[in-house]
């Protein structure tokens, strides 16, 4: 039974090829268009959630405030109000894991003839493990080195490239403001933060010999800045708080007087950025899904216009027995054969425009089963929904009308 | 004696129209038996096409009762009313009414695809079928491919497929020369002495003359109903 009906269906399909291929070109553009949309935002997601990674979860930075002086005001970061022993105090808060006073800047390194400018990160050993930053040669500084101010440093991959060339770093020497650093460790590559800047452009040295060689500080102790991790995204909400109070109190802050700190959450950065993506992805899906029913309209139009034109036929059927479930199911099929042969079609040429796309630009592109399969399943059910009125108008003529029909 | 195929009692049929119910079949009695050939006359508007229309269960009778070898289909549902279509009852339209994308195979044996018989059966009477009208040899040629009269040949192949009790012919050669509507009736004859009780429809008297008893329609009521006069029209 269904082989005769699967069989009358492709008949129909092809007594009309023209015809049947427009209608099915909607159904291909349409499916399409979707996958091809879903493929470039997921790609942007997988992108943003790539970069993201990079930073290191659940941080927060704080930054001391900023200060005044002869009606200038500096930014923050500019007043010496934040000390290694804050950051010490705040690493025995509870739903925190690491804890790296923060000091960096731009300075030029140099080694023989060459010279780069680059950022400079003067922090403690914890500073690694909340960017979630490997070491791919050597070995990281301690505490010891931090203690002891040594002349030590990590380099990142840009500058490497551009001090070392092809060069091993390891074990080389660079000068920053004439100080000699012995490098390490060289640093896994990154890429680039959210902002587009390079990661990898950086070096990075202990904390003490950043502030009495490079940068030189207000007081010794002072910092400009500390990242702070918390265990998870859900703690940081309670961190926040605390840290807010533990550093007004160890600040003698009274009640009413300004925070002379700032606190900034780099996961709400990171959330916000994600969820510009998302929301840029479903803005495409949706585009591309009016496409969808478009050529599902198109399908029900031309149903209904071979319904009209086959009322006799119809009327023959029900004369030597078809029941209306017979002709239901026949016009039915017929159009969810047409949907689906445009899916199938409109599936590869998504898939092809999404590796075409990838090839010729350098946007991350990403088809996932999920996405095919969800396509699919609509433009299946697109072709039920649509083709079920035409189908059970055809069903529900009553036989002698159709009949006289010519 | 055995059950009869059609059996009406006091059948009615009123349409609805703007000036009020138009009543286009008025108390009809009538009784068929098995293995008769009638024919049914009168001129246009006399109520014999609603009458078919009844017999061959494609409309339901506003009144009255209509039994159908035994059973009354009177009130039945569409799908019950295609089943009797499908399984007891032959049609034969003026127009052939051939599927035009299909081959003679396909069109005779579409009944029995939707009676649920598989493909090998139905490829294997619908030859037998097509045999018995003298068109084996064309199974795969299209309708469009053959002459009227091997169309309405068709058209009584696919009738006969179910071996129904009952065949109903609408004006079976009205569409054709009168050289193949003698064919045509003499293979109508030919199926009637085979035990097929048939039913036709026809305004020419030497076409009706084919049948053994003739019954007349006018205004919507059955006003004669006697056998055919023993000295036919034959010209």
């Amino acid at each position: 039974m269904l082989r005769a009906m699967l069989g009358e269906a492709w008949q129909a399909m092809g007594a009309n090829r023209l015809r049947t291929a427009l209608t099915m070109l909607g159904m291909v553009i349409g499916v399409g268009s979707v996958v091809l949309m879903m493929a470039i935002g997921q790609g942007a997601q997988y992108a943003v959630a790539q970069t993201i990674s990079t930073m290191g979860s659940n941080l927060y930075i704080v930054i001391s405030g900023s200060t005044s002086a002869a009606g200038l005001r500096s930014g923050g970061g500019g007043g010496p109000t934040l000390t290694v022993a804050d950051a010490e105090a705040i690493a025995e808060l509870e739903g925190v894991v690491n804890v790296a006073p923060v000091h960096q800047g731009t300075q030029q390194l140099v080694h023989g003839a060459n010279n780069w400018s680059s950022t400079v990160v003067g922090t403690t050993p914890p500073y690694l493990d909340a960017r979630a930053w490997t070491i791919v040669a050597g070995y990281p500084f301690g505490d010891s080195d931090v203690r002891s101010a040594t002349r030590v440093a990590l380099i990142g991959r840009t500058a490497a490239e551009n001090l070392f060339g092809t060069d091993d770093p390891l074990g080389q020497t660079i000068r920053i403001r004439q100080s000699p650093f012995v490098i390490i460790g060289v640093l896994g590559p990154k890429g680039q933060n959210l902002d587009g800047r390079d990661q990898d452009d950086t070096v990075i040295i202990p904390l003490s010999t950043a502030q009495r060689k490079v940068f030189g500080t207000p007081f010794v102790g002072s910092v400009r800045m500390i990242m702070v991790q918390a265990t998870s995204a859900e703690a940081m909400p309670a961190v926040e708080r605390d840290m807010t109070a533990l550093l007004r109190q160890r600040h003698r802050l009274r009640e009413g007087q300004d925070n002379d700190f700032f606190i900034r959450n780099l996961a709400a950065a990171a959330d916000s950025a994600a969820e510009t993506t998302r929301v840029m992805s479903v803005l495409l899906g949706a585009i591309a899904s009016v496409s969808l029913l478009v050529g599902g309209i198109g399908i029900m139009n031309i149903m209904l216009v071979s319904v009209t034109e086959r009322t006799r036929e119809i009327g023959i059927r029900m004369a030597i027995g078809a029941r209306e479930r017979d002709i239901l199911a026949q016009f039915l099929l017929e159009a969810l054969m047409i949907s689906i042969a445009g899916s199938l079609l409109g599936l590869a040429l998504g898939v092809g425009g999404a590796l075409l796309t990838n090839a010729l630009t350098d946007m991350a592109i990403v088809i996932s089963g999920g996405s095919v399969l969800v396509a699919f399943a609509v433009a299946a059910g697109v072709g039920i929904f649509f083709g079920y009125y035409p189908a059970h108008r055809a069903a529900a003529l009553d036989p002698i009308e159709a009949l006289r029909h010519q | 004696m055995s059950e009869p195929v059609i059996r009406v009692v006091a059948l009615g049929k009123t349409y609805p129209t703007a000036v009020g119910d138009f009543p286009a079949l008025r108390d009809v009695d009538l009784t068929i038996e098995a293995g008769e050939f009638v024919a049914i006359m009168g001129p246009s508007g006399s109520g014999k096409s609603t009458f078919m229309n009844l017999l061959g269960c494609l409309d339901t009778p506003s009144s009255g009762d209509y039994f159908l070898v035994g059973r009354n289909v009177a009130h039945l549902s569409r799908d019950e009313l295609a089943r009797l279509r499908n399984r007891t009852l032959g049609f034969v339209f003026q127009g052939f009414n051939l599927l035009p994308r299909m081959n003679l195979e396909d069109n005779v044996s579409l009944p029995l695809v939707y009676a649920g018989i598989d493909r090998r059966e139905r490829r294997r009477r619908a030859r037998s079928e097509l045999d018995r009208v003298g068109l084996g040899e064309y199974a795969g040629s299209l309708p469009s491919r053959i002459s009227g009269g091997q169309q309405q040949r068709v058209a009584i192949a696919r009738a006969l497929i179910h071996s129904p009790s009952l065949i109903l012919a609408d004006e079976p050669t009205g569409n054709l020369d009168s050289q193949t509507s003698e064919e045509i009736m003499a293979l109508f004859g030919a199926l009637n002495r085979d035990g097929i009780t048939l039913v036709l429809v026809t305004h020419e008297s030497d076409i009706a003359a084919h049948a053994a008893r003739q019954v007349r329609f006018r205004d919507g009521r059955m006003v004669s109903d006697q056998p055919t006069p023993k000295a036919p029209a034959t010209c």
